[in-house]
Order: C-alpha cells, then sequence, then structure tokens
C-alpha cells in the first residue's frame, strides 16, 4: 500500500510489468554489436535484445547456446538510450544474476537458448529485474507468470522465418482466454487443474478477458505483415529476431516492420512500408526441423 | 456544435506506449478520449496526452508520419498537453543524455535528463505530494523515469522526491496549460492527475469560447 513505501521500493510487481506496458505497440530487435544496436534505435525500436547470435545462426552453427559475454552486452548497454534485454537459458539463475548484475532492463528467459534445468524455470520473483518468458499456450503463459515473469510473448519458432508457430501460439492464447471467459466459477476449478495453472491467477484472467501482463509475439517473424498480423490477432507487441539482420536491408526492414506495428490495421500504410524492402532472411519450413530442433518444445 | 455540458475531446498520441491506460484514466476524469495517429485525428481534439512509453520511438515515428511539426505548432498555440514519463521527454525544450539529433514537440521551458534515476533495476514506487493537488499525496511508479534538471522562470514546479538520493529532484511541472509527470499516474487507481488535466482542458474550451486568450 502507498501508506507503506519508501524511497527503496524497487523491484515491485507494479515496476516489473509497468516497464512492460511502456513497450506496448513496439518492436524488440535481436542484436549482435553495437552498431546494429544504434541502427535498431534510429529504425524506432523499443528495445533491443543483446545476444551473441542471432537464432538463424545458432540453428546453423548447432552446439550449447549460452548468456552472451558481459563484455559484449556492456557494450551495447553503452551504445544506445533504449532498454536493453538480454537471454538467460531456462531455469539458468545465476546466467540470470549475472545479467541483473550487469543492468540490463529485461531478461528473456529463453528456449531459444539450451535450456540448463529439466524441471525448474527460474524464480523470477527473486530478482529485482523483470523477466519475460516464452509461451505456446494459456497454461504455460499462467506458469510462468506464477513464478514471476512480468511479460509473455509467444514462443514461435526462432531463426526460421517462418511465422506460422506464432500465428498457432497467438491463436492457442487468445482462444484459451476467451474459453475462461465464459466458465462459471465452480468451472474454473477444474480449468485450473486442466491448465495445470494457479486458481486465482485462472480467475484474474477470466475476469480480465487478458492476461494480467503484456503479451507480446516472437518466433518466425520477417516481414511487416507478419508483424501486423501478429498484432491483429491480439499481440500487444512483436520481437524480431533474425528476420531484420538476416535480410539485405536491415535499417530500412527495421523501420518497416516499426510502422507496421504501429499502423498494423491500417493496409494502405503496411502496403507502402513494403515495398523495396530487398531479400527477407532466407526461411525454413518447420515440418522440416526435427523435434529435438524445434525450441518451442523447450520449457514445460 | 459543442454544447457547454459535452465532455472534451482528449487525444492520447497512439505510435506506441501505454495509450490504453491513459484512454482508460481520461474517461475516468470525465473526458472523451480517443486515439491520435494522424494530423487530422490532432485536429480534432481539445487536448493531447503524450503517454508513457520510448520517447525515441514516438518522435522518430512522429516525424516520419507528419505529425511532429503539426504537434509541435498546436502546443505552441496553446493546445493543453500532459506527459508522462516519456511524454514530459517530448514536450521538454532541451535534453540531456538523448542520442544526437534527439527531437522533441517541446512547448515546456525546461531541460529533462532522460533515465535520470537509472536504468530499470532502479525502477522505483513511492509517494509524490502534489502541489494544489487535494487529497494527499500521490502514488507515483517511476520507470526508468526522467527528471526536470532545470525549470525556466515562467515554469511551475508542482511536484518533487523527498528523501533518498534524488531527494528535491523535479518530477511533476506545468507552465500554462501544459503539464508533465516524470511518473505514470495512468498505472495507478488513482484518477486525480488526468482530472486535473481534464478540468486545464475545459477552462482553456471556457475561455476560448468568451473569446479571451
Amino acid at each position: 500500500m502507498a501508506e507503506d513505501l519508501d524511497r527503496t521500493d524497487v523491484g515491485t510487481v507494479r515496476v516489473k510489468r509497468g516497464m512492460a506496458e511502456q513497450l506496448k505497440g513496439g518492436v524488440i530487435m535481436d542484436v549482435v554489436t553495437p552498431e546494429q544496436a544504434r541502427i535498431a534505435e534510429d529504425a524506432g525500436a523499443v528495445a533491443v535484445m543483446a545476444l551473441e547470435r542471432v537464432p538463424a545462426d545458432i540453428r546453423a552453427q548447432g552446439g550449447i547456446a549460452r548468456m552472451s559475454d558481459p563484455d559484449m552486452v556492456q557494450g551495447i548497454i553503452d551504445a544506445v538510450s533504449i532498454p536493453v534485454m538480454a537471454k538467460a537459458r531456462i531455469g539458468h539463475f545465476v546466467e540470470a544474476q549475472v545479467l541483473q548484475a550487469l543492468g540490463v532492463d529485461y531478461i528473456d528467459e529463453s528456449e531459444v537458448l539450451t535450456p540448463a534445468d529439466e524441471a525448474h524455470h527460474i524464480d523470477k520473483h527473486a530478482f529485482t529485474v523483470p523477466f519475460v518468458c516464452g509461451a505456446t499456450d494459456l497454461g504455460e503463459a499462467l506458469r510462468r507468470i506464477s513464478e514471476g515473469a512480468a511479460m509473455i510473448r509467444s514462443k514461435g519458432e526462432a531463426g526460421t522465418g517462418n511465422v506460422v508457430e506464432a500465428t498457432r501460439h497467438m491463436r492457442a492464447l487468445r482462444a484459451g482466454i476467451r474459453r475462461l471467459a465464459t466458465l462459471d466459477e465452480t468451472e474454473l476449478f477444474v480449468a485450473a487443474k486442466e491448465l495445470r495453472a494457479p486458481h486465482d491467477l485462472v480467475t484474474e484472467v477470466a475476469r480480465l478477458g487478458k492476461l494480467p501482463v503484456v503479451l507480446f509475439t516472437a518466433g518466425g517473424i520477417a516481414t511487416p505483415a507478419d508483424a501486423a498480423m501478429m498484432m491483429q490477432l491480439g499481440a500487444e507487441g512483436v520481437f524480431v529476431g533474425s528476420g531484420i539482420f538476416k535480410s539485405g536491408d536491415p535499417a530500412q526492414r527495421a523501420a518497416a516492420i516499426v510502422q507496421a506495428t504501429t499502423f498494423h490495421d491500417d493496409p494502405d500504410v503496411i502496403a507502402k512500408v513494403s515495398r523495396g524492402l530487398g531479400e527477407p532472411m532466407v526461411g525454413i519450413d518447420v515440418e522440416t526441423l526435427p523435434q529435438s530442433e524445434r525450441y518451442a518444445s523447450r520449457g514445460w | 456544435m459543442r454544447e457547454p455540458t459535452d465532455p472534451p475531446v482528449v487525444g492520447v498520441l497512439a505510435l506506441q506506449g501505454d495509450v490504453r491506460e491513459h484512454v482508460a484514466a481520461l474517461r475516468a476524469g470525465g473526458a472523451e478520449a480517443v486515439a491520435v495517429r494522424r494530423p487530422g485525428e490532432l485536429a480534432a481534439v481539445d487536448g493531447i496526452v503524450l503517454p508513457g512509453g520510448e520517447s525515441t520511438t514516438m518522435a522518430t515515428l512522429a516525424a516520419r508520419w507528419g505529425l511532429l511539426e503539426p504537434l509541435r505548432d498546436a502546443v505552441r498555440a496553446g493546445l493543453p498537453a500532459y506527459g508522462s514519463c516519456a511524454g514530459m521527454i517530448l514536450l521538454a525544450d532541451r535534453l540531456l543524455d538523448a542520442p544526437p539529433g534527439q527531437r522533441t514537440v517541446g512547448g515546456l521551458d525546461v531541460t529533462v535528463r532522460r533515465n535520470a534515476f537509472g536504468r530499470q533495476v532502479d525502477s522505483f514506487e513511492t509517494r509524490v505530494e502534489l502541489d494544489g493537488l487535494a487529497g494527499g499525496p500521490l502514488h507515483a511508479v517511476f520507470i526508468r523515469a526522467p527528471w526536470v534538471e532545470e525549470a525556466g522562470p515562467g515554469v511551475q514546479v508542482l511536484g518533487r522526491v523527498v528523501g533518498g538520493a534524488a531527494d528535491g529532484r523535479i518530477v511533476a511541472v506545468r507552465q500554462g496549460d501544459v503539464v508533465a509527470t516524470s511518473f505514470h499516474p495512468e498505472l495507478t487507481g488513482d484518477r486525480r492527475v488526468h482530472a486535473l488535466f481534464v478540468d486545464i482542458v475545459r477552462r482553456h474550451l471556457a475561455d476560448a469560447e468568451r473569446g479571451e486568450p
């Protein structure tokens, strides 16, 4: 309560979730160098995700994908005035401690990196820095929120340039939320059991008609039209990973995706910004990926 | 024709940011709230809110879509404006710690320092007493917030941080019909700042109808 507050009240739920509210309607871009971070900022990105390799390269090169080198994260923090996010492995709470100590503004506990724990996600309540987590459906989103995630994104299938999985996850999340709104109090107890999610969160979603945190989309967005479609499907903002800096003209494509996100309901604008963008990233058909290479199945 | 009893129409710059929260707070404060993304939409409002979000993103999009100059002209010509956080940055005449070339709408004779309280791990909640606001201190949410480093002679300081390392820093100002806060009243249930702004818009409309400046 307000009466108990003093200057040192940092890392509250409101401050963590409120930070994500400020990113709404915006685009968060994967960058691997300070130069790319500045291109993203100039194009109108609301934040950057500091990474050593974009997901498409993680796929191509294989091996264990880990938190980025602190020097690399620091270089990007120093290069831009917009928020800087960074990824920690699922369950790797010490990577998260390191990223918090570096001063990153948000941590993505990400399936794009190789999971460090097969049973447990990070206890995100224990941190001052807020977390975003991926989800494929409503139950997974609510489990992450109960662990302290202050923002949710669809998982999609990162590094493919193929939006089909992000579409599936956004539709599943939305359908799950709509269904809860039709249930009575008794049925919500069963729904919580089926969703494997806490009953109080399930009740809150049923009452609000939305998640109690901001919902972005991620995983395969490569074009302005992809971004606008995700917004029309109910995303409140967009993560673009490999789609920008694996394309022919990153600065122009970045600016186009930012504009298509703001004017997602205006096909004339989307048509205008989609012209002359050059080559998009080369895509991968998700159906051809063996199960072991599908990042969306990491986490639970 | 507008009837004196009609609610004022207040626009919220909807290029990016916590637009929905401002719209809800303005409606609770007695205004008709509409989203503004184009110059034509700006021309139809009695007041404008610049929301929380990323000021660089909003300035970039506003410039690209021909909204920055109309916004600047409208605020200079007396359109009531309220900015929270990024909105305060956009209303400032001068910026510190901004990327080179970041443009603003301006209208407030202040120098604003971006991310003045630090990064997200330093974001905080506290109570702030606002000059002229009845009902006790506000619950104020500061997120990567700016502060007013220097205020010109025509600027009224409405609120300051009390205690801690930032003790005494200016976080709420008013100059004529332009108001700005470093913090986000739209993220709390307290609608008093938005009601104050809607009241400023109402008075501005009434004065305009009487033919007064």
